[in-house]
Order: structure tokens, then C-alpha cells, then sequence
């Protein structure tokens, strides 16, 4: 095997010359998520007179604010090599655990406390398996996302858990003109771009996903890089659960159902290369946009809730298709 | 290599253990768990499982990932459900009751073929592309049946009959189907070269083509037979519950496979797994389904239960991994 690697590294006399700032800027994914969400509004704009309006975006974000917020950490995840597929599952957890816990009598920011280290627990239980055993952290998510939801199942049973008049409706909640859940997501989004981008520990997520044996080699610390990932992303989708109960104004063993597949889908959107090490947060962030002007854009037109699993099941293997393709080119 | 058969073999020897610790554990408890009742309710649990199980079983050799079986099942089930119901009478003769089979075998050849293509054309990761068709043939199936269920009149009682008669000592059909898969399965697994090729593929996928083997029709094949199988999970659906539903049919049906062939001992890095091992864990799984009615432990809790019994199983996997290094490094020195 290691005969095969150093064969095929490439000398320095393989290397590419350098190409011009507009050409890297142009085969960048990002910019081919910017052109789809531009085509999006324009086509949108075409359908309803609606899509014009930012106060009607905005307020159909609201519905896809929590699973965008899971999806840029993930991003962080697969960058890193690793992923996550149970997060969904700990959002309907964490909301669970709230829920029963606030019906139990305990006030309410204690519940929301015990809710959100309900799911960094859970976070922390995905890493056990993934990072200190080394098993893959797919195969690992796929046992804690069965095990997260029957959780939840067994907690709330088929009935849906009410929660106090008072904490619904944080999707109603406007500062300057915005709704609440979309600042948070835009703050959270500068935030984890400004980590992923600007800081040492940010590039070092960089360099684990792109050979994380050499990471290892230059003295980072990949272990506890990943469990800071795993634990944020655990908090981030408790958090996310909890939003998602205050805003449907109960909670239900099914929340966020198969919503893995949103948060998947917006990060391979984004360019990120499902392989590791090349993503960004801006991509992600534009993808999540685009994703809730694409399911709007459907609803819109009628489209049926079938159809949608289609389009969207379609739209993960067309975007990764073309993460791949581009990143392939654009390493020739 | 003695050394690490012996271990695979403990290892099945260990779940069949597990099995009859299980048994006698609920038959302490509540002795009608060790009738032939309950022995035959513990089987009618279990053919689905078994026969999809045994397509994702070489995928999980491979060391691929099929995410897409449920849906796979829903669109096969349905697309022979729609056959049924499908007005024939201008033909001049009535849709005979076994042409529901190789429509549906079909049909879920045809998905997981697609799966392959995506898969091994593109060299993407199996996870993300069948979570993808996961969602597709999901809304695959609502568009073809228009959102309307299939319901008990439209299935042929020769079908369901499969699933309620029986050749021999009462034990209906869709047993022997399924366990007749499994010898079919052992068979192609051990005594043919393209069996064997799946094994290299999934030890060491950089060797495997050095050594000529052709990865590329092999991983499409395997792709194509556990869409095949999980095809004729869906038509015996529609036979042992006399319904194709465009939502449930099929739904969370891929977690319960994955965990069975993990339980079974198939190694998730690829290359190790045999046909008993993955029997004995898909019966597991249908011991501890049947013992949580008796055991008036609520049906709720049974996601959470296959949930942790897939860790259960990833940890027992790796330890004996472990071992297994350990003892050839010894032997080796």
C-alpha cells in the first residue's frame, strides 16, 4: 500500500502553474451555489410576485432555520472526516427530554438547560464510538440515530408533549424586521466562519480532513479537535430541538423526521466535499438559503409533498455529483 | 489463518449463545416463550429481514452501505400492487397471481443497479447516494400510487396464501423462501469466484483490482442483488400483510437489516461476514420482537432497542477485531 502512495506523489515538477484570481474565484463551489440561488429568486420572482418580497423569505426560513443551524456545523463535521447522521434524532431527543421535563415541573430555563446537555451527552456518546473506539462514524450514527429516536419514542410515546403558552413562538419573535431563528442562524453562521476561516483551530479541522495522519504528525490534536465537533454539533441540534418545540408549540417523538437528509443535502450543496477537508461555511450558508427558496418554490407551485422527496433526493446526488466534479478539475 | 477462522466461528457460536440465553431468560419468566407457538410467531417475524439481510450483507462485505432498501421494498411492493389492481379485462384473461414476483424482483434490481451506478460511475460514498435514493424512491412510490394505499382486495389470495399455507409441518411458505435464500446465498458466497471476489473487494479494495478482479461489475452486481432481494422482501410484504402503503410499506426497514447483519458478525470494514452468522442475528432480532409483547414492555421502545443493539454489536465487532490482530501478530512471532 505504501509502495502505491509513493508512487503516484506527484514531483515538483507536476505541479500547475499558477491560475489567475478570477479563474480560482469562478470554479470555486460556492459560486456555483450563488449563481443556483440567484437562478432561484429569478425563477421564483417568475412563479409568485411573493419571492420578491424578503419578509415572506424570511418568514418561510423560519420553517427550515433549526435543521440550516445543525447544517453548518456538520459542515465543520464533514470537513473534519468524519459525519453525523443522528443529529435530526438528538434534536427530537433533547426536545423530548424538554418537554417532559418542563411537564414534570421543573422550570423552565432548567429544562432547557437539562435539554441542551441531553444533547452535547449525546454528542459525546457518538465520539466514544467514533473518535476512542475508531469505529466509522457513519455506521456509529446510524446506531445512535435509531437508538436517539427510539429514545424519544419511549419518552413521548405517540402522544405529542404541550408546552407553555408562553415559550411558543419564537418564530414570531422579530428583531429589526428579522426573525428570531434566522438571526440566530446568521450569527451562528459568522461565528463558525470566522472559527473555520480565521483561526488555527479552524485550519486544523482543515488539515485532519485532508490527511489526518500527517495532521497528526505536525502535532495536532485531531482527537480532541473532532470531540470539540461532536459535543458542538450535539449542543447545536439540542438547541435546535428546543427552537423547533417552541415554535410548533409541542413536541412529538417524530420531530424532525428524516430531516438528516436536509441537513446533508445543504452542506453537499455547499461544496462540501463529502471526503473531507474543503468546505466553507459561506457555502452552506448560501446552500441553506437556496434550499428554502427551491421547498418554498414547490410549495408555491403545488408541487406535491412527494414530488419534493424527489427533488430532493435528486438534489443530494446531482450536488455531490458536482462537488466531485469540480474538485476534480480543479485539482488538475 | 486457523487461528482467525476459529475465531469466526466462536463467533457465531457466540450469537447462537446469546440466542438461547435470550430464550431462556423470557422462558423463566413467562414460560409460553418456549412453545412451538412462540417458535412459530419468532419465524414469521423474520423472512423480510432475512431475505433483504442477505443482499445488505454482501454490500456490507463490499464494504459498501445500502441505506436504500426500505424504499427499494416500497416501490417494488407497489409497483406489483398497482399490477394487481390494474384493470385487465380487455386482455381477455385475468393478471395471473405470480406475475406480482418478477415485477417486483425487477423493480428493485433495476433501483439498486441505479444505486450502483451512482456509487461506483461517480465514486461517491454509498452512505450519502442511498440516503439520496432513500428520500427518491420514497416519493418514487407516492407518485406512482398516486398516494393511495393498495388495499386487501387487490391482493390475490394464492399470494397471500404464501404466507398463511404451508408444504410441510404447518410452517408457511415464505419461511422456506427465505431460508432458501439463505442456502442460495451461502452457496454463491463460498462456491463461486465472483462470491469470493466480494471478499477481496471488501479486505482490501486497492488489491483487488491489481489481482484482476473486476471491481467495477462485481460492486454494480452486488448493488443490483440486494436490490433484487429487498424487491422480493416487497412482494412477500404484500403477501404477509395483505397491503402495500405508500408511507409505512417499508419505512425504517433498513435500520432493522442493518442491525441484524451487524449483530451477525459482518464486519462494517469490509471483507468478513458468512451467511450463518447473519441467520442467527436476523433471529435474534425476531426473539427479542417477539418477547417485548409478552414481556408487556410497550412496542415504542423497539427502535430504541435495535438502536442499541447495533452498538452493542460495533463493539463487539471491534474487540474481536482486536483479537484477531493480536493473536496473528503472535502467531507471527
Amino acid at each position: 500500500m505504501s509502495a502505491l502512495e509513493t508512487q503516484s506523489a506527484p514531483s515538483s515538477q507536476d505541479a500547475a502553474p499558477v491560475r489567475p484570481r478570477w479563474q480560482t474565484i469562478i470554479i470555486r463551489p460556492e459560486t456555483m451555489t450563488l449563481i443556483l440561488l440567484v437562478l432561484g429568486v429569478f425563477a421564483g420572482g417568475l412563479l409568485s410576485p411573493y419571492f420578491l418580497d424578503i419578509n415572506y423569505i424570511l418568514k418561510s426560513f423560519t420553517l427550515y432555520a433549526e435543521v440550516a443551524m445543525v447544517a453548518l456545523v456538520l459542515t465543520m463535521v464533514i470537513i473534519a472526516g468524519e459525519i453525523d447522521l443522528s443529529p435530526a434524532a438528538n434534536m427530537a431527543l433533547s426536545a423530548c427530554v424538554f418537554a417532559w421535563m418542563q411537564q414534570a415541573g421543573i422550570p423552565i430555563p432548567v429544562a432547557v438547560a437539562i435539554g441542551l446537555a441531553s444533547g452535547v451527552l449525546m454528542g459525546a456518546i457518538n465520539a466514544f464510538f467514533a473518535i476512542a473506539l475508531q469505529l466509522p462514524s457513519i455506521i456509529v450514527t446510524i446506531g445512535t440515530l435509531t437508538l436517539y429516536r427510539g429514545l424519544a419514542q419511549i419518552i413521548a410515546g405517540d402522544k405529542s408533549i404541550r408546552v407553555p403558552e408562553w415559550f411558543i413562538g419564537i418564530d414570531k419573535i422579530m428583531l429589526a424586521g428579522i426573525p428570531l431563528p434566522a438571526v440566530i442562524f446568521i450569527v451562528l453562521a459568522i461565528v463558525l466562519g470566522v472559527v473555520l476561516g480565521g483561526t488555527i483551530f479552524g485550519r486544523q479541522i482543515y488539515q485532519i480532513g485532508t490527511n489526518e495522519i500527517a495532521a497528526r504528525h505536525a502535532g495536532i490534536r485531531s482527537a480532541r479537535i473532532k470531540l470539540i465537533l461532536f459535543l458542538l454539533i450535539g449542543f447545536v441540534a439540542a438547541a435546535a430541538g428546543i427552537m423547533t418545540a417552541s415554535r410548533l408549540g409541542s413536541v412529538r417523538y417524530d420531530l424532525a423526521l428524516g430531516q438528516e437528509l436536509q441537513m446533508v443535502l445543504m452542506a453537499m450543496l455547499g461544496g462540501t466535499y463529502i471526503f473531507g477537508g474543503r468546505g466553507t461555511i459561506l457555502g452552506t450558508f448560501l446552500a441553506a438559503w437556496l434550499l428554502v427558496i427551491v421547498s418554498t418554490g414547490m410549495i408555491v407551485a403545488n408541487v406535491l409533498p412527494a414530488v419534493q422527496l424527489v427533488v430532493l433526493g435528486g438534489l443530494l446526488i446531482v450536488s455531490i455529483v458536482a462537488t466531485n466534479f469540480i474538485y476534480s478539475r480543479a485539482q488538475r | 489463518m486457523s487461528m482467525l477462522r476459529s475465531i469466526f466461528l466462536r463467533r457465531e457460536a457466540g450469537i447462537a449463545v446469546m440466542i438461547v440465553l435470550f430464550c431462556l431468560a423470557v422462558g423463566s419468566v413467562k414460560p409460553q416463550f418456549l412453545t412451538l407457538d412462540q417458535l412459530r410467531i419468532i419465524l414469521l417475524l423474520t423472512p423480510l429481514i432475512m431475505i433483504a439481510a442477505m443482499g445488505q450483507m454482501m454490500v456490507i462485505v463490499a464494504r459498501h452501505v445500502d441505506l436504500s432498501i426500505g424504499s427499494t421494498l416500497g416501490v417494488s411492493a407497489m409497483m406489483s400492487g398497482m399490477l394487481y389492481r390494474w384493470d385487465a379485462t380487455w386482455l381477455g384473461f385475468d393478471v395471473p397471481w405470480w406475475t406480482g414476483i418478477p415485477v417486483s424482483v425487477a423493480t428493485g434490481a433495476l433501483l439498486g443497479f441505479f444505486n450502483g451506478i451512482l456509487i461506483q460511475l461517480f465514486r461517491l460514498p454509498a452512505i450519502i447516494v442511498t440516503l439520496g435514493t432513500l428520500s427518491l424512491y420514497r416519493g418514487l412510490t407516492f407518485i406512482l400510487s398516486n398516494a393511495k394505499q393498495i388495499d386487501r382486495q387487490w391482493i390475490p389470495s394464492e399470494l397471500k396464501g404464501l404466507s398463511q399455507t404451508s408444504p410441510i409441518l404447518g410452517i408457511p411458505w415464505i419461511i422456506f423462501i427465505a431460508f432458501g435464500i439463505a442456502l442460495l446465498t451461502h452457496w454463491f458466497l463460498n462456491h463461486t469466484r465472483v462470491g469470493r471476489q466480494i471478499y477481496a473487494i471488501g479486505s482490501n479494495p486497492v488489491a483487488a483490482p491489481l489481482r484482476g478482479i473486476r471491481v467495477t461489475h462485481v460492486t454494480l452486481m452486488v448493488f443490483t442483488i440486494s436490490g433484487a432481494l429487498a424487491g422480493l422482501a416487497g412482494i412477500l410484504y404484500a403477501s404477509r400483510w395483505g397491503f402495500v402503503n405508500p408511507s409505512n410499506t417499508g419505512s425504517g426497514f433498513e435500520f432493522q437489516v442493518i442491525a441484524a447483519v451487524v449483530i451477525g458478525g459482518v464486519s462494517i470494514n469490509g471483507g468478513v461476514g458468512t451467511v450463518l452468522g447473519t441467520v442467527l442475528g436476523v433471529l435474534l432480532l425476531g426473539c427479542v420482537a417477539a418477547a417485548l409483547p409478552l414481556l408487556g414492555i410497550p412496542g415504542t421502545s423497539q427502535a430504541a432497542i435495535y438502536g442499541s443493539v447495533i452498538l452493542i454489536a460495533l463493539l463487539i465487532d471491534r474487540t474481536v477485531r482486536q483479537q484477531g490482530i493480536v493473536s496473528l501478530k503472535r502467531s507471527r512471532a
